[in-house]
């Protein structure tokens, strides 16, 4: 089978060719700007930052064979020849890894019950005063802004040293992230039903508890399952300014050169995550089924 | 009109599944709350709350947050601003070397670049497992190997985020059209040809929006990490909490949130003009 290709006069190609060239050269300036701009801020960032490639390769070594020494046991065997001496400590890592699970978990709870009083003042549509809702965004905003472990920092002044200032923590960050969340959702919501209950004289709350609540709970359920498996990560570093969890045992070993230490906590804390990563996604699609799936 | 006679009994007989739900299914949604409340209050048992410590540590952040008014630097303005600097740096520099690392690996975790699930598999793994790493812990790694200092921070930012890249870039690199990619072996391209000519193009711009998403969360991190003593405004600020310098505590965090601000505006506008308006999440 021949097919014919039509070919333009030469003059009429000359012209489009022309504008091709003009348009994919005027494109190409544009990306190598672009990359001038970047690579010059890439410069900028690696002064400012004590950028010392030196320091890089001379102590590249060290970064590997830190990860040979944590995996070597103190008397020069592997770890994984003997767990027994390798996970010495399982009894008290057990206790932190709990704890830490516990301050995720109420961190979480109470977070959430916060976020969810709050964001039908944040929600565009439920909103009763643009006053209110401009102050509640703020607020959450500034809950969600702050590093959860600032809070931690200064709660650890305020409630002393211990897991109480960590749960505070987790659950003032959580507060901000889910209610942002779950407003967002409650716009998303279909407002018939509002219509409908405020039609019969209903008052805000009732109208929010009828007409909204059973819309959205799933939907708040499953992200308040996704904040907890990433809180679970938060708690784990709450330890390195004496918030509680097993972040403090980590942090001794690290800075005690306990090296085998590290590495068993490490994959205690690396097993965890997954495990509670499976088990919430796994919770999450049996509540919800699939489509709630984040 | 009189309103009709309800058969209650000839409904209950006919939906059977409405009226009489077997008590398990009934008990469950109760059972359910009944134990979320249990471990709650387990939890704040086993945690130490108890009214006293909690309303006395109220009070203390009371009087924390009255003294925090005004924010005022003092004389360290200008070494706040420089450890502001170091902190955006910190971020850029980071994220960009885990991109530029993680886009090669990425390929290897992509299900149309490598389909054995074998060779797949430990990739994956292993980068779920730096996933698995919070980046303060790399930072006090990195802290062992280089030194206490922002270049720690760098590398621990890289490092972190050369998992979560690794797993989002393949994942564009999955959802991409094969079209393309087909259209350039069947005019006898080579297996790089298909790389570089059918898939980057369309790839690039979903990473060059997810890069600068991650810059601006990291610029969060990087004003974390400081307080394990890898560099930036994290370090000003959590010595200033240590000696209970409030004013000043108050100035770095109004500093951080009108830098992070600045920062997710400026990024909102950069993948708008990247990726254009559909693809801006």
């Amino acid at each position: 089978m021949t097919t014919a290709v039509s070919i333009l006069p030469a003059q009429q190609l000359a012209a489009l060719n022309g504008a091709y060239r003009q348009a994919v050269s005027r494109r190409r300036l544009r990306l190598l700007w672009g990359t001038g701009i970047f690579a010059a801020a890439l410069v900028l960032a690696a002064i400012g930052a004590e950028v010392n490639l030196r320091t890089l390769f001379t102590y590249f070594g060290n970064f590997v064979s830190y990860f040979d020494r944590i995996l070597t046991l103190e008397n020069g065997q592997r770890v994984w020849t003997d767990v027994g001496e390798w996970f010495w400590g399982w009894r008290k890592w057990l206790k932190m890894l709990a704890e830490t699970l516990l301050i995720s978990y109420v961190g979480t709870l109470i977070g959430a019950t916060f976020a969810f009083a709050l964001n039908f003042f944040a929600a565009e549509n439920t909103s009763p005063a643009p006053w209110l809702r401009f102050v509640v965004r703020r607020l959450l905003e500034f809950a969600r802004t702050v590093p959860g472990i600032v809070f931690a920092l200064v709660f650890v002044i305020a409630f002393g040293l211990g897991p109480m200032a960590g749960v505070l923590a987790i659950a003032i960050h959580s507060t901000g992230a889910l209610g942002k969340l779950f407003s967002e959702i409650v716009e998303n919501a279909d407002m018939k039903p509002v219509e409908g209950i405020r039609s019969t004289g209903a008052s805000w709350l009732a109208c929010m508890r009828f007409a909204i609540v059973p819309q959205v709970t799933a939907g708040y359920a499953s992200y308040a399952l996704l904040r907890f498996e990433i809180n679970v990560r938060e708690a784990s570093v709450m330890g390195f300014v004496g918030a509680g969890g097993i972040g403090q045992e980590l942090v001794v070993a690290i800075r005690k050169f306990y090296y085998s230490d590290v590495s068993a906590i490490l994959l205690t804390i690396i097993v965890t995550v997954f495990i509670i990563d499976i088990a919430t996604g796994w919770l999450r699609g049996r509540l919800f089924g699939k489509e709630a799936r984040t | 009109m009189k309103p009709q006679e309800v058969d209650t009994a000839q409904i209950r007989a006919r939906y059977p599944d409405v009226f009489d739900r077997p008590a398990s299914a009934r008990l469950a949604t109760p059972a359910m709350i009944v134990a979320a409340l249990a471990i709650l209050i387990y939890g704040l048992v086993d945690l130490d709350f108890s009214p006293s410590r909690f309303f006395a540590g109220l009070s203390q952040l009371g009087w924390i947050t009255l003294m925090m008014i005004p924010p005022d630097p003092g004389s360290s303005l200008p070494i706040y601003l420089k450890a502001l600097g170091e902190t955006l740096s910190i971020a850029l520099l980071g994220t960009t070397l885990a991109a530029v690392f993680a886009l090669p690996v990425s390929l290897l975790a992509a299900r149309n670049i490598v389909p054995s699930n074998i060779l797949r598999f430990p990739v994956r793994r292993f980068l779920d497992s730096i996933r698995g790493v919070d980046t303060l812990i790399w930072a006090l790694v990195w802290i062992n190997v280089v030194g206490l200092g922002p270049f720690a921070g760098v590398l621990a930012i890289a490092v972190a985020d050369f998992g979560a890249f690794g797993k989002l870039f393949s994942e564009a690199i999955e959802s991409a059209d094969q079209k393309q990619v087909e259209g350039i072996r069947a005019s006898g391209g080579s297996a790089l040809h298909e790389i570089r000519f059918g898939l980057l193009p369309q790839v690039l711009p979903v990473i060059a929006g997810q890069v600068l998403y991650f810059i601006e969360s990291n610029t969060r991190s990087a004003t974390i990490i400081g307080i394990v003593g890898a560099g930036g405004i994290g370090l000003q600020l959590a010595e200033q909490i240590r000696v209970l310098e409030w004013q000043k505590v108050s100035f770095l965090i109004l500093m951080i949130l009108v830098a992070v601000a600045a920062i997710d505006f400026i990024s909102g506008k950069l993948r708008f003009a990247i990726i254009g308006r559909r693809a801006v999440a």
